[in-house]
């Protein structure tokens, strides 16, 4: 086991101590650092454009979350319930986690852009004349998003309910419970394992996308993870940017903690 | 759970949202056979895909990407096997930040390994004077980024697993190496197909940490595919990805049918 822990402390970890390192250091012009201990970077961040950036990851990312689980719960449920459907179902779901994201974004562009698919039709059906602003925008970055991600949320979801004991609807029906009730308060409380890891699962990702935001919505949808790919690719302040990358991993580090706390809790339920 | 009926909503929601998960893409396959360089429909043609033969920069790239793809998944492989064994039967000082070592990829995003080994390799350049090249520094990052994926699909694998068997074959006088290699590997052989696949997937899919590492150096299939994309021309791009997605479908199929119904032999 030892080349494995090795390459990950190599390559993995040291790196990202380096970065927290360099994030206190002065930047040098077109990439480099240079000595001399500086909070500046991370002071940066009370910058009104600064703060809406961040503002802004968290508020869409934590939409992208909501939109998810809204439309990933019915799905998740449907599987678990789809007797000999069950198998094609969860292939469908996969599919388009193995799919190249790059393909699954290009694949949103052709039909959303002004000389796209949509736009398209509808001049052709005399709907519009010209085409809806549908891209670059706030929708088509969620639209890639929760479509990037959605699968993230439905697998987790779909594993708890699996586990769910029938008999235990069954007790509840006998008890005189409506579908509804037995839904929220057998369901529901029984699945929340699955729930909340397939939040994580799609919040972590989300906070940190580039590719989408900068193909799907232009320069209308900065996220953090824009401001650290721009720092480091073209402005060439490298301690900026490796401060920026850790103000990410702090909002992830406390999506964790709560996912630890939450699962704590169920377990400690459990038993 | 199972067998009741389900309520007409409950079915149109899920229709719906497979229905936006899919047709993005089967518009995108329907148009790379479309006769005209713009989205009105002009008949059935192949040329694209006779474009696609005559680009060489292409070809370059999907070479590249399977070198990368297939270096990083054998090491990342091995690497991660050895380590979810080792985190599986041993005890020792240090095990549990070992542990959550290994989770700390799964949870860091990728554009942070990305900058990270981005400073890392700049040091290495500007104080050592060691300016590795690209494809060594793609290869680094993805097993970096690969193994904890491994480990973890192989070691949910071992848990399951009975020991006895491999201590019942060296009561029959087996060696050591003889019994990892007659008893353990042949059990564990899906746990390390699927986790050697995902890590597959995720590199030969990596434009993310590829594009920060390399700018504009040894280009990968995605990072083609992006820049194609960024600047939309020609409709070759829905023939790429038409055939990038029936590959990654095959593929996951063959490897669906490879460790499906292997169950654990007792």
């Amino acid at each position: 086991m030892l080349p494995g822990t090795v390459w990950l402390l190599a390559f993995f970890l040291i790196p990202l101590l380096f970065m927290f390192a360099a994030s206190f250091l002065k930047p040098v012009t077109y990439g480099g650092v240079d000595a001399g201990f500086t909070f500046s970077h991370y002071l940066r961040f009370f910058e009104p454009n600064n703060l809406a950036i961040l503002w802004r990851t968290v508020v869409y990312s934590l939409a992208c979350t909501a939109l998810c689980l809204l439309a990933g719960y019915p799905v998740a449920y449907v599987i678990s319930v789809a007797g000999k459907w069950k198998n094609f179902l969860v292939f469908l779901t996969v599919l388009p986690f193995w799919t190249s994201f790059i393909v699954r974004t290009f694949a949103i562009m052709f039909l959303m852009r002004d000389t796209g698919v949509i736009n398209t039709v509808l001049q052709a059906l005399g709907l519009i004349s010209e085409p809806l602003p549908l891209m670059p925008s706030v929708l088509a970055v969620m639209v890639g998003l929760v479509s990037g991600f959605l699968p993230f949320m439905v697998l987790p979801i779909y594993t708890s309910l699996e586990k769910l004991d029938p008999s235990l609807l069954e007790a509840a029906e006998v008890l005189g419970a409506r579908p509804f009730a037995r839904f929220t308060q057998v369901v529901l409380p029984l699945s929340m394992p699955g729930v909340v890891a397939g939040s994580l699962l799609v919040f972590i990702p989300s906070l940190g996308s580039f590719v989408t935001t900068d193909l799907l919505g232009g320069g209308k949808t900065v996220f953090i993870g824009n401001l650290v790919q721009n720092q480091f690719m073209k402005v060439g302040n490298w301690p900026f940017g490796s401060a920026a990358s850790f103000v990410m991993m702090s909002m992830v580090l406390v999506a964790v903690l709560y996912y630890l706390r939450r699962r704590d809790q169920a377990q400690a339920m459990g038993a | 759970m199972k067998g009741r009926a389900l309520p007409p909503w409950l079915i149109a929601i899920t229709a719906a949202v497979y229905a936006f998960l899919h047709i993005p893409l089967l518009v995108l396959v329907a148009f790379s056979f479309n006769d005209s360089k713009f989205v009105n429909w002009e008949g059935f043609t192949f040329r694209w895909y006779q474009e696609l033969m005559e680009k060489d920069a292409l070809f370059e790239a999907l070479w590249v990407s399977l070198e990368v793809g297939i270096a990083s998944t054998v090491l990342s492989a091995v690497l991660g096997t050895l380590l979810a064994m080792g985190l599986a039967r041993h005890r020792f000082a240090g095990r549990t930040v070992m542990e959550s070592l290994v989770y700390v990829p799964v949870v860091t995003p990728e554009i942070m390994v990305g900058v990270s080994l981005l400073l890392l390799f700049g040091w290495f350049r500007l104080d050592l004077g060691i300016d590795l090249p690209p494809m060594l520094k793609i290869i680094i990052a993805h097993v970096a980024f690969n193994i904890s994926f491994v480990t973890i699909v192989v070691r949910a694998r071992l848990e399951g697993m009975d020991r006895n068997l491999e201590e019942a074959a060296m009561m029959l006088g087996a060696d050591e190496i003889t019994a990892f290699w007659r008893v353990t590997v042949p059990q564990l052989w899906p746990g390390i197909l699927s986790g050697a696949l995902l890590a597959f997937t995720m590199s030969f899919d990596d434009y993310v940490i590829t594009s920060l590492l390399t700018g504009a150096g040894s280009s990968t299939l995605p990072i083609l595919v992006y820049n194609m994309a960024a600047k939309n021309i020609e409709p070759t791009i829905n023939a790429i990805s038409t055939v990038i997605l029936v590959g990654t479908t095959l593929l996951i199929y063959a490897s669906e049918r490879l460790t499906r119904d292997q169950p654990l032999k007792h």
